[in-house]
């Protein structure tokens, strides 16, 4: 009987640190895990006995990724405890700081951590020494976004400006207005991004999802609308805990998420693309069309182009809403506790961010629910690899495992609050 | 002319000895020499090439994990030697530090002098507050700042 085992041990660019195995016996898949070792739920006891103002800013000091999902979600679930709905100008800008953070994170995805695959670079650095030009492009499309965040969240490293209904500060039309021509500039690379892409040589390969995220009957889908699927899922978010559930997994102190008698399913820009494709500004439709994509899409490899594509909507949208945007008389409206619970959903970078405060009259938090994109995707990621590993099977290992990292950040995973190493470890058992 | 120094503090506040960076960067805020400008960084690493550009002689200082004794100081001239990616095996960014300073040296980006600070870490767990080993390094990394700063202000 031969055994071998191809293991790495450490797989690079992706946000945070676990392990993976894929076990395979006599040329079958017979396990694919991905572990996390460390439980996630330190979020819910750092914010018992707190007042319901801090929720955003410690969940987004924490994790620290992407903070504004942490501050949306949060701020959101809190106005829907206390009654409250921000609306017209204030709403419009929270949109605005979110489109900051999909380009940040999207472009650095896509340049840094997702193109070196396809190209067959070990990361950006090698990458840069062939393609310097595409490099700076993308650091340059990034700090157009950046710009946006300075600007509406002020010039620190984590946005301070989110409150509890509205913002501490609003910024005068003139001040957004200077953001125009870089937009514009950046709109334009991103565009070029798509179409240059839309070159980079695709795995082949496809399979049935359930794609869950939000949907608005106007807008793709940022801070509003309700969750749905492509397989009939239509509900809104405070019914999220009755069709959604968490389970314990051996091999993983993360929990995992699925629908409640179904299983896995998958949120994030593949999700978002393929159930709002028609929410999509004409421009970024355009877009996806020229680099061969239809309305929908389930191969996850080519989550790089929609992330593109979700890039050249978000400057779309962040000059639309500039253009469009009166200052308000006040930067926030009241938001006073009262003893509830509050629920929300917003479309994090990489997909859906729930969250769910319990607090009292004084607004003391009693407790609290954070469910991150990558949970909700662990069970589809490990599905993934397992394909992947079955069609890819005659593969020298070193391409296989190669193709294995490649198939995990497909998702952009960022599993930073929750683990140490993510080591990558495929068992090859022949017997 | 008086070279432009700048010292960048990196971590996150809320991940215990990580804040490290942080503390020495918010210490020195009120002692820095004119020319020296002190800021606080996450770490990401596209970031930071933002933050040291303009900058002739640049600081940074970050907790790092590499299995040394916690307290334990790192000082690396990234001109002499590349920066190990072991350093910072706890870091939650995929593109931190050490990858920020070898893209900057593919593309030409290094300032002229950058020097690292890393201050071995224990615990990078959530929470708020130094381990006992840290806050003395943090001390020490503080008083060879002021050291090497003040010399090179003296001598611009």
């Amino acid at each position: 009987m031969k055994k071998k085992t191809i293991r790495v041990d450490h797989l690079a660019r992706v946000e945070g640190e676990g392990a993976l195995t894929v076990t395979i016996k006599d040329g079958q898949v017979v396990d694919a895990q991905l572990r996390i070792f460390e439980p996630p739920r330190f979020f819910e006891a750092f914010l018992r006995g707190r007042s319901f103002t801090e929720a955003a800013d410690i969940t987004s000091r924490i994790c620290g990724i992407c903070p504004v999902a942490y501050q949306m979600s949060a701020v959101h679930a809190m106005e829907d405890a206390c009654g409250v709905q921000v609306a017209g100008p204030l709403r419009a800008l929270r949109r605005l700081i979110y489109c900051g953070e999909w380009i940040e994170s999207h472009v650095l995805h896509i340049y840094m951590l997702h193109a070196p695959d396809f190209l067959g670079y070990a990361g950006a650095i090698e990458m840069a020494k062939d393609h310097a030009d595409i490099v700076q492009r993308g650091l340059q499309i990034k700090k157009a976004g950046n710009a946006i965040i300075s600007l509406m969240g002020g010039r620190s490293i984590h946005p301070i400006n989110v409150r509890l209904g509205g913002f501490f500060k609003m910024p005068t039309k003139r001040e957004l207005a200077s953001l125009t021509d870089r937009l514009l500039w950046a709109r334009d690379a991103a565009v070029e991004t798509v179409r240059w892409a839309a070159t980079l040589p695709f795995p082949d390969y496809e399979r049935e999802y359930e794609f869950v995220a939000l949907r608005h009957p106007d807008e793709y889908p940022f801070n509003e609308g309700r969750l749905v699927s492509n397989r009939g899922l239509d509900l809104s978010v405070r019914e999220y805990d009755e069709y959604f559930e968490e389970e314990q997994v051996p091999h993983s102190n993360a929990l995992h998420s699925k629908i409640r008698g179904r299983g896995g399913y998958f949120v994030g820009p593949m999700a978002r693309y393929n159930l709002n494709f028609d929410r999509l500004s004409p421009l970024a439709q355009e877009t996806a069309r020229a680099a061969g994509l239809g309305p929908t899409c389930r191969n996850p490899f080519k989550s790089l182009l929609i992330r593109g594509v979700e890039v050249v909507y978000a400057f779309d949208e962040a000059l639309r809403l500039i253009a469009a945007y009166e200052a308000p008389e006040h930067p926030a409206v009241p938001v006073l506790p009262r003893p509830a619970v509050g629920y929300a959903a917003t479309e994090a970078p990489r997909g859906t961010l729930y969250h769910r405060y319990r607090i009292d009259e004084q607004g003391t938090i009693l407790d609290a629910k954070i469910v991150p994109p990558t949970s909700q995707n662990q069970k589809v990621m490990e599905e993934d690899l397992r394909r992947v590993v079955e069609k890819e099977i005659d593969l020298p290992q070193e391409k296989l495992t190669w193709r294995c990292e490649q198939t995990i950040r497909n998702y952009d995973p960022c599993i930073s609050c929750s683990t140490h190493f993510l080591r990558l470890e495929i068992r090859n058992e022949m017997g | 002319m008086k070279l432009k120094a700048r010292v960048i503090g990196i971590g996150n506040d809320y991940q215990s000895d990580d804040a490290a960076g942080r503390i020495v960067a918010r210490r020195l805020k009120t002692w820095a020499p004119p020319g020296t400008e002190i800021f606080e960084e996450t770490g990401e690493g596209t970031a930071l090439l933002e933050a040291w550009r303009g900058a002739e002689d640049v600081f940074l200082i970050d907790a790092v994990q590499s299995g040394a004794p916690p307290g334990t100081l790192h000082r690396i001239d990234v001109q002499v030697q590349p920066l190990p990616a072991s350093l910072f095996r706890h870091s939650t960014h995929a593109f931190g530090i050490a990858e920020a300073v070898e893209l900057a040296r593919v593309l030409h980006q290094l300032p002229s002098r950058l020097i690292i600070y890393g201050i071995e870490g224990e615990r990078f767990d959530a929470g708020v507050g130094l381990s006992p080993s840290v806050e003395k390094a943090v001390a020490e990394v503080e008083a060879r700042l002021r050291q090497e700063i003040g010399t090179r202000s003296s001598h611009a």
